[in-house]
């Protein structure tokens, strides 16, 4: 099986990314040099924590340029949590003073990612529904409403319903997961969501693999 | 809908488990990594373990465990006790930990809370308050103090303000044990609970205090909590996690269900 590669982005949970991947029957490595990345066959970009220095450290790292050319190829490509908010066009971060500040993104899916505003609690903690918007490989076997492991204040709005690939209810209906074409990301954690997240998991290796029919 | 959260809390001391009688199917039942997955199996939606560690040479044994754990359950795990510098967080969340759970540290030195979500993000950083009530209820209005090191030290702090500040301070969610409740299987502190949760915006986690299924459920009612901790009653199985979702979800509170958990056959080809 092609091997997967996972974008060291310094983020805490890549060692939890790892072992579920391998758990669901993947092999990968963990990777933060730009060739390995241009030369991928298969792309899991992780991320957790603020989008400002994410970015900065996909700059450091001289890593933006590699993604770029691994999305344009179309190779299959899985953004998770802040990852897939980084393939976006921008974030409003809001500050404690009340001023927001927009960063700049990866911009292969256009898109604002904004905070949680309503009467429920930020960050939005725990497994929560999701549902697929369209039939889709990522999704076999797990049903309409599957429950997954979620952990973020900010979400994803894509300008077009045609990137839309799943929907949740947190006060709003947002969207969890988003497509364009072989690039695919989820806000929710599936390396933390018991057998759903691996089997989602194991559907993206089957789509590697192009197996998915 | 967000479902509410069951969450089975081992306490470790040096790398093995404390509690629990009911293990007699499970190998080792002091074994954390055993204990860990029977619960990921019966449905718990989150792991937290508890390092009560005395000596601090031993403390890097929690290391292994979550290194361990995580190899073999994959829901979220928290690891709390003794956490109090920003390198031993990393080393916990590069090992596979998913949050760390700050309490003493975090009361000498709050802006441990700032370094750890600035660095880590607020979704690995979870607060636990020790409260204990104050006055009676005879007395009028209740407040609740924060005690530290394990509730042994009575630190001053009024509970409300302590836990606006962790907000303030970039924690993602409190996890809330009431002193007055722990231990007693006479259900959790509603009282402290609905002031903490309708003060602050960060999910509060309950603990302290379940004995019976509607503890849980006052606890989610009463008390407003995202997620309740249950050790006790889970470790001396007076319920298993499918009896408390059952019995939540009977009563209209939405529960992963525990059924077809593992219904997700990776073999299968499509």
């Amino acid at each position: 099986m092609n091997k997967v590669i996972i974008v060291d982005s310094e983020c805490a949970n890549l060692n939890s990314i790892y072992k579920a991947v391998t758990a669901a029957g993947l092999t990968a490595d963990i990777t933060d040099e730009p060739d390995k990345i241009t030369g991928a066959d298969a792309i899991i970009f992780p991320g957790v924590g603020s989008y400002k220095h994410a970015m900065r450290v996909l700059e450091q790292k001289q890593l933006v340029d590699p993604l770029m050319t691994t999305i344009k190829k179309g190779i299959p490509f899985l953004g998770i949590c802040l990852g897939m908010q980084l393939l976006c066009s921008c974030s409003e971060e809001n500050h404690a003073q009340g001023s927001t500040e927009r960063i700049q993104g990866l911009n292969a899916v256009k898109g604002l990612v904004t905070r949680f505003n309503n009467e429920l609690p930020v960050p939005h903690v725990g497994w929560n529904q999701v549902q697929p918007a369209v039939g889709h490989p990522l999704f076999y076997g797990l049903g309409n409403s599957s429950y997954f492991y979620f952990t973020h204040s900010y979400y994803v709005t894509p300008d077009s319903d045609e990137n839309i690939l799943a929907r949740t209810s947190y006060g709003i209906n947002f969207t969890s997961a988003i497509i364009r074409n072989n690039l695919l990301g989820v806000q929710f954690h599936p390396e933390k969501s018991g057998p759903a997240g691996l089997r989602l998991l194991s559907n993206f290796g089957k789509i590697i693999a192009g197996k998915e029919h | 809908m967000l479902a509410k959260r069951i969450i089975p809390c081992l306490d470790v001391r040096d790398g093995r488990v404390v509690k629990g009688t009911r293990f007699i199917n499970l190998r080792d039942a002091g074994d954390p990594v055993e204990r860990a997955r029977y619960y990921d199996q019966e449905g718990a939606d989150e792991i937290v373990f508890l390092d009560i560690t005395a000596s601090v040479e031993k403390r890097r044994a929690i290391i292994d465990v979550v290194s361990k754990t995580a190899s073999v359950v994959f829901i979220p795990l928290t690891v709390g006790g003794g956490i109090d510098n920003v390198q031993f967080m990393q080393e916990l969340l590069q090992s596979g930990a998913d949050k760390v759970s700050l309490n003493t540290a975090a009361l000498s030195n709050p802006e441990l809370i700032n370094h750890g979500a600035e660095r880590f993000g607020s979704q690995c950083i979870v607060v636990a308050i020790d409260a204990r009530c104050k006055n009676h209820a005879a007395e009028g209005l209740r407040s609740w103090e924060v005690y530290s090191h394990g509730g042994r030290q009575p630190t001053g702090r009024e509970v409300i303000s302590w836990a606006q500040e962790v907000e303030r301070l970039g924690a993602g969610e409190i996890l809330l044990t009431s002193m007055d409740a722990d231990g007693t299987l006479n259900g959790y502190d509603n009282e402290l609970l609905a002031a903490v949760t309708s003060t602050v915006n960060i999910p509060v986690i309950a603990s302290g205090g379940a004995g019976k299924l509607e503890h849980l459920y006052d606890a989610f009612t009463k008390g407003q909590a995202h997620a309740v901790l249950a050790a006790s009653i889970l470790h001396f199985g007076t319920f298993s996690i499918a009896d408390i979702k059952q019995y939540l979800s009977s009563k209209g509170l939405p529960v992963r269900p525990v059924d077809g958990i593992k219904d997700y056959d990776l073999r299968e080809e499509f």
